[in-house]
């Protein structure tokens, strides 16, 4: 009784880790450099943070049903590269924005039926589709970096009642999707999915339904995600959301939520994932640290927060093991 | 209530269920009572709708009820509590009970009526009697809370007819008690149920009728007064022996070869001890469940043990891993052959070195010396008598399951063991192919080594063993010496709880 009872308490902080290592990565910063702390600051890592949160929404969506998508920076990148020769050929910004959204929709799509009608590994499926869609992202903008008009540029700096766009848009995503996943139906069903397909199915979920959407939605935000980007920096070079799939993953890791399938929130969980990763990048060029060394802390952050799950998984897996025979209670 | 005419199933040729027919009245609970593939799954799955019989008829209320799907079973309102409950650990309690069809707040939204299943669910809770919140995790609830949670969500479907399928297995004696108390309030409310169980005191304690299967057949039915729990054991163990047993000229050495003394693992096994020794064959017999599998997984080092000692040969074998086990001379078949006892789109030939490979290793490089290898496998397949159709170099899975039993039993005996375990050998193959694998089962003591041998056919044990292990939740409730042997004291220690004994 008392080893089990000390295993739930494990897995509540386990639980709690992304805020708890939140939490530490503000206060080494804040007390290395007091220029972390200041409002601008905090505003500006919200709105870097925004593209990849956007993505690491979507990301979250496909983690939960026990799946992977490796291909939302090629989405990124073939959305963009459509987009840009688009704009550039005279298109208006919300036609080129349509377009943007449904190129995300049908990659996704492509992914999903490829996953659910073919059986292949989620893995392998989108590893093939991210170098595919490199490979014509490539073909379309002819290798070449292409700078796009002022209009997207204005996208970016846009602020209604004050606050960034890009911010907005970020909030939005999240607003929708946290709702999507905690109050209707198909959320529920998702998370039912990433617990154990069998037995949803045997509960009359369409299983394949459910993990068809969750790619779609990862398309579709991964194709935001390009979008607010390119607000960002209006310009479509040959590199653009090149690895990309791994912040995102690495953020709805961080933030708890689980690779094997049915743990995770996008609020706070993801959102607090994107947020931390860009706060360390954030505060590691505030201590004008050498940037050779950023992806170094950050691959140990990204390590640390697998591990974490793993350990987690490790925890319930003891807390859930099957008896043959309960111990006499105590009398 | 649910009328079972002549049901039939068999598969590939066997028949596991012959003409089986029994009645369930409008709110009895029926005991469903019978040893291990005496056919209560099989016809508990046809029930389901998990699998169609191969003849028969089910009448439901007078309706012909024929269900295609678990979900079509649902519709009809027959609910199942299976032994290992299908809840998700991840969503709370009335997710889990509404997670079929969310009722919506307005109709041609999707958002879930949040109000509306949480009161339903304190409802339901309510009659089940778990005081806890709708919110609740699953996850956060014990065994015996889940349980109740089920039988909840078979409330929710308005079920008429549920199924309880070894319930109690991983619940406390008190949360027995609280699920007794609930199953009686059904009956009151005119549920019918059928109760499956090895417990036959609870059988005994919860129902109106009870019914006794064996080989697929019903050998007994009748009211609860017509069938004590002796008259129950001995129409389950009436079963005529046909299996042949060749014939052993070797008696067990005095030597000691695998000595366990007091192997005890929280909630898996209590304070096992035993000597198995040089030649002998030591039979563990017991129900599914009972610890057998779990025994060995320990033995052979897959699984902890808090506390004890595993002595082969005077080594003690406490820490080491699988394959240092291995080293010193123990071998394990398990149970599933398919998933653990072999590659299956891997070669025989492959398959049956895959234990003793480093010994065909040579040189500084240690390159598997093949033609050492291909006349090693041309021996053993000679020794087990594999068939002579196949190549070395087709694969496992083009086998029957008797010739796929021999390339296991191959791989292991090309390392030489010295303590062998067995976890049900001859499951799934046929009569020729089980007496192959009793001769060499003889052959391997006559030459000096030990033999654990776990199976679910006692006759088998019978027939083979100088003595039988008989366990039960985790413990060795008796050892029987050949002279005693006796199916019905064997099933009666695997089978009674000790407090009635």
């Amino acid at each position: 009784m008392s080893s089990s009872s000390s295993s739930q308490l494990g897995l509540r902080l386990l639980n709690q880790a992304s805020l708890i290592l939140f939490a530490v990565v503000l206060l080494v910063f804040g007390v290395l450099s007091p220029a972390f702390f200041q409002p601008a600051n905090a505003v500006n890592i919200l709105i870097q943070t925004s593209s990849t949160g956007i993505l690491a929404v979507g990301m979250t969506f496909v983690l939960l049903t026990a799946g992977v998508d490796l291909s939302v920076g090629a989405i990124m990148f073939v959305a963009a590269a459509v987009g840009g020769k688009l704009i550039l050929g005279g298109w208006s910004l919300s036609g080129v924005l349509v377009v943007m959204l449904a190129i995300g929709v049908v990659y996704g799509a492509l992914n999903a039926l490829f996953i659910t009608r073919l059986a292949i590994m989620a893995f392998i499926v989108t590893l093939a589709t991210r170098y595919f869609g490199r490979g014509l992202g490539l073909r379309i903008t002819e290798t070449r970096a292409m700078n796009l008009p002022d209009s997207f540029y204005e996208l970016g700096a846009a602020r209604i009642l004050g606050v960034p766009l890009p911010i907005l848009i970020f909030a939005g995503v999240t607003l929708v999707a946290h709702l999507v996943l905690t109050r209707t139906p198909l959320g529920r069903q998702i998370y039912a999915v990433g617990a154990d397909v069998e037995a949803a199915r045997k509960a009359g979920i369409n299983t394949r339904g459910v993990l068809f959407v969750v790619y779609v939605v990862c398309g579709l935000c991964a194709a935001a995600a390009g979008i607010v980007s390119l607000s960002q920096a209006p310009a479509v070079s040959p590199s653009f959301g090149n690895n990309r799939e791994f912040m995102a993953i690495a953020a709805a890791v961080l933030g708890g939520t689980s690779l094997f399938g049915g743990r995770g929130a996008v609020f706070p969980g993801t959102v607090l994932g994107a947020v931390l990763i860009q706060t360390i990048e954030t505060g590691l060029n505030i201590l004008n640290v050498n940037s050779y060394l950023y992806p170094l802390i950050i691959s140990g952050v990204i390590f640390l927060a697998v591990l974490l799950d793993a350990v987690r998984s490790r925890v319930l897996a003891r807390v859930n093991r099957r008896r043959i025979f309960v111990e006499a209670e105590p009398t | 209530m649910i009328e079972f005419r002549n049901i039939e199933k068999s598969f590939f040729g066997v028949n596991v269920l012959k003409g089986v027919s029994f009645t369930v009245p409008p709110g009895q609970t029926v005991g469903l009572v019978g040893e291990n593939g005496a056919g209560k799954s099989t016809l508990m799955n046809i029930l389901g709708g998990n699998l169609p019989p191969t003849a028969g008829e089910m009448f439901l209320n007078g309706q012909p009820y024929a269900p295609a799907s678990p979900r079509a079973a649902e519709n009809a309102r027959v609910a199942f509590i299976h032994q290992e409950l299908n809840l998700f650990g991840n969503l709370s309690i009335a997710e889990n009970i509404f997670i079929r069809g969310f009722p919506r707040k307005f109709p041609w939204v999707p958002w879930i009526d949040q109000r509306t299943i949480r009161v339903r669910t304190r409802q339901l809770l309510e009659e089940v009697q778990l005081a806890r919140s709708p919110d609740t995790l699953v996850e956060q609830l014990s065994a015996g809370e889940r349980q109740l949670v089920e039988i909840a969500k078979a409330l929710a479907l308005d079920a008429r007819l549920i199924i309880f399928d070894e319930p109690t297995t991983s619940l406390t004696s008190r949360e027995t008690d609280r699920l007794f108390a609930i199953m009686a309030r059904l009956r009151e409310r005119g549920i019918a149920m059928i109760y499956i169980t090895h417990y036959l005191a609870h059988v005994q304690q919860l129902c109106d009728r009870i019914v006794v299967l064996r080989d697929g057949q019903v050998v007994g039915a009748g009211e609860k007064a017509e069938l004590p729990i002796e008259r129950m054991i001995s129409l389950m163990v009436g079963r005529e022996i046909t299996q042949l047993f060749p014939a052993r000229n070797t008696k067990p050495e005095a030597e000691i070869a695998l000595d366990v003394r007091g192997i005890s693992q929280p909630g898996i096994a209590r304070n096992l001890t035993f000597q198995l020794r040089r030649g002998e064959i030591l039979g563990v017999s017991g129900l599914m469940g009972s610890g057998r599998s779990e025994l060995a997984r320990i033995l052979f080092g897959l699984d902890p043990c808090a506390t004890g000692e595993i002595v082969l040969n005077g080594q003690s074998l406490v820490g080491l891993s699988p394959r240092e086990r291995i080293q010193r001379g123990l071998a394990f078949l398990t149970e599933d052959r398919r998933a653990e006892g072999l590659c299956l789109e891997a070669a025989i030939a492959d398959n049956a070195v895959l234990v003793s490979l480093p010994q065909f290793a040579r040189g500084a490089v240690r390159l598997v010396d093949r033609n050492r290898c291909r006349s090693a496998v041309d021996k053993i397949r000679e020794a087990v008598k594999l068939t002579a159709s196949a190549r070395s170099e087709q694969p496992v899975k083009t086998l029957s399951g008797g010739n796929q039993q021999k390339v296991v039993l191959a791989k292991w005996l090309l390392n030489e063991p010295k303590v062998f375990i067995l976890d049900e050998p001859t499951r799934g193959i046929d009569v020729g192919a089980k007496y192959e694998v009793y001769r060499l089962i003889n052959e391997l003591v006559a030459r000096g080594a030990a033999v654990l041998m776990i199976s679910s056919e006692v006759e088998e044990l019978v027939g083979m063993c100088d003595r039988i292990l008989v366990m039960r939740r985790g413990e060795i409730r008796d050892t029987v010496s050949p002279h005693e042997f006796d199916r019905e004291r064997i099933l009666r220690a695997a089978l009674h709880d000790g407090s009635i004994a």
